[in-house]
């Protein structure tokens, strides 16, 4: 069975919801996620890609079709029961949160118990793991609104993975992270899939990102999907070009052979 | 935790305690503390002098002065983490006046038995709260999100309005149907009757009952509503519930004993510098700590310039509108 399924999904943004974009819309998306692989989805800017983060974790409803998690309807599902089945590390956290490190990743375990007042000792232990497991175990006690961009990264990872979920999807995991951690990153979400068999959404800018880390991708253009294949099918320079509306040239790279994304810039 | 949330607990009660009975020997009538402790043991006739102090004014005014404190510092809580702002609070916010407004017109429509006006006022009360509440949300909301600056203007604003809509009705009608509304709109306890007192007591521990079980997923909601809602939390029911229950608590408290400001914002700093920010150790304190500020404040109100009396929320005012400045200057933004 597939981890998430997408049937025919359409969505537009109501009219009266205030959007900072114009009203937008998905439609015609169908795919299966496979358990254990890497999924990248990309597309230029207002492409679709964050609906799609909304729409899996059910921020938004579709207008048309049907999204599945392990068989079952998203619509017939609690908040809690969706959130212990998928978790989203969102692009960043808002500014000055008072919370601890330990305190933030135990909002993780919320969904697993949500009418009980405090966290158990189970709880406890594994956000522990989680935290051990993104290497932010000795943070435990700081405050997360002094921490830098890399180490609230890993913070927001540690809280999804206390989740415990089958879906780990990420938004723009490495936006605003320079090259080494972008590389910590990286290492760290091939460890997590590996080691415990999480199917991960990597929604990206960064395509040469995504063609390094994704067994598939899924690429959109103006909400509907362009193409869906291995990195060597969807990173393709005609279709890059029409997509992105500029040129481009793909290369591969010499150690691993995955396509290589460069702007073919005009001299 | 909960050893964390017992041990608090046990030590403000122990502070409200000592308090409590220092307050019970205070007061402008004066009695010397053996005739205190005589008529707290029954001692004392029935129609005396100390008795009616003690067991009539004192008492039931420490009882009203530690409801309305708890109520003022639970709703404090409750509207800080709804807009993630700390300087939010029913009188910055203008629940207060809105709530206001509405006892003034309960007290105008009629009146009956004694305890129906008191369900009526604190009803009416309640009305007013909720417009006023709904109003600085409308105002003040940027996308789902509250920005310090728009926040207070909205509250400075709709405060001003219910202000001046009760200055109105104080103006078109007869003063004496609006006893002593003066020295209420101050912010003023006085010794409740047994039954007002039941019905403040019920109403806060209704809002209290409503905010505290939602305090795990307050803090939730401070990663935003789209996380919250990706952890597996309701957020528009949440916020709705906590709503509802900081404007019932804050009209309990407008009904009961009037507008008193700043409470709400004084004590849950005082608690977040001990104990952190985790809502679940904030909500059940703030009740306890809350009461033990406002009764000290009250007793400072009682006897500062005795045998004349301040309004309590003079006092809290006095104390309040610096710590905001504080507030503001030091911490903005930052919950």
């Amino acid at each position: 069975m597939p981890v998430a399924r997408f049937d025919g999904v359409a969505f537009s943004y109501p009219l009266t919801e205030p959007r900072r974009d114009r009203p937008f819309t998905l439609s015609d998306v169908s795919f299966e996620l496979t358990k254990g692989e890497v999924f990248g989805v990309l597309g230029p800017n207002s492409a679709g890609k964050t609906t799609l983060i909304r729409l899996l974790s059910r921020v938004v409803a579709p207008t048309r079709g049907t999204i599945e998690i392990e068989g079952v309807s998203l619509a017939a599902m609690t908040r809690a029961e969706l959130a212990r089945r998928v978790a989203v590390v969102p692009q960043d956290m808002p500014q000055g949160l008072p919370f601890t490190v330990r305190e933030l990743v135990l909002m993780g375990r919320y969904p697993h118990a949500p009418r009980r007042f405090f966290e158990t000792s189970d709880d406890l232990a594994v956000a522990r793991e989680a935290m051990a497991a993104t290497g932010v175990l000795d943070l435990a006690d700081a405050r997360v609104g002094i921490l830098s961009g890399g180490e609230r990264q890993r913070v927001a990872l540690a809280r999804a993975l206390a989740q415990e979920p089958r879906l780990l999807v990420l938004d723009e995991p490495t936006a605003h992270l320079d090259l080494r951690y972008q590389v910590e990153c990286v290492a760290l979400l091939r460890r997590v899939n590996r080691e415990r068999g999480t199917t991960i959404v990597l929604v990206s800018h960064d395509l040469n990102l995504a063609g390094a880390l994704c067994d598939r991708l899924l690429l959109l253009a103006a909400g509907r999907m362009a193409r869906l294949g291995p990195p060597e099918a969807v990173l393709e320079e005609t279709l890059l070009t029409t997509v992105y509306g500029c040129p481009v040239a793909v290369e591969r790279n010499a150690l691993t052979g995955r396509p290589v994304v460069q702007i073919a810039w005009r001299r | 935790m909960t050893r964390r949330l017992v041990g608090a607990l046990a030590t403000l009660a122990a502070i409200l305690l000592a308090v409590a009975v220092v307050a019970v020997f205070l007061g402008s009538a004066r009695l010397s503390p053996l005739t205190v402790l005589r008529t707290l043991g029954g001692g004392a006739g029935a129609d005396s002098t100390e008795n009616i102090v003690i067991l009539g004014l004192r008492l039931p005014r420490i009882a009203a002065a530690v409801l309305a404190g708890g109520a003022l510092a639970v709703a404090g809580v409750g509207f800080q983490a709804l807009t993630r702002n700390p300087l939010a609070e029913p009188s910055v916010l203008g629940v207060s006046a809105g709530a206001s407004f509405g006892v003034v017109v309960g007290q105008l429509v009629g009146s009956s038995g004694a305890l129906f006006d008191t369900v009526r006022v604190a009803a009416f009360g309640f009305g007013g709260a909720l417009v006023a509440g709904a109003a600085v949300y409308l105002i003040a909301s940027v996308h789902g999100t509250f920005p310090i600056q728009t926040l207070l203007l909205a509250g400075v604003i709709v405060g001003i309005f219910f202000g001046a809509a009760v200055t109105v009705l104080i103006s078109l009608v007869d003063i004496d149907r609006l006893g002593g509304v003066v020295h209420w709109l101050l912010g003023n306890i006085a010794p409740l009757p047994a039954r007002s007192l039941l019905v403040f007591a019920a109403l806060a521990a209704a809002g209290f009952a409503a905010i505290v079980s939602q305090a795990r997923e307050l803090n939730v909601l401070a990663l935003g509503e789209e996380a919250a809602r990706q952890l597996g939390i309701d957020a528009e029911r949440v916020k709705v519930q906590v709503f509802v229950a900081a404007a019932l608590l804050t009209a309990s408290v407008v009904a009961f004993a009037g507008p008193i400001g700043f409470v709400g914002l004084i004590v849950p700093h005082m608690l977040r510098l001990l104990l952190g920010p985790d809502n679940r150790l904030l909500v059940p304190t703030a009740m306890v700590g809350g009461g033990a500020f406002l009764l000290v404040a009250d007793t400072i109100a009682r006897n500062a310039v005795a045998p004349a009396e301040l309004s309590v929320g003079i006092i809290t005012s006095f104390f309040g509108a610096p710590f905001f400045v504080y507030l503001l200057r030091t911490r903005r933004g930052v919950l």
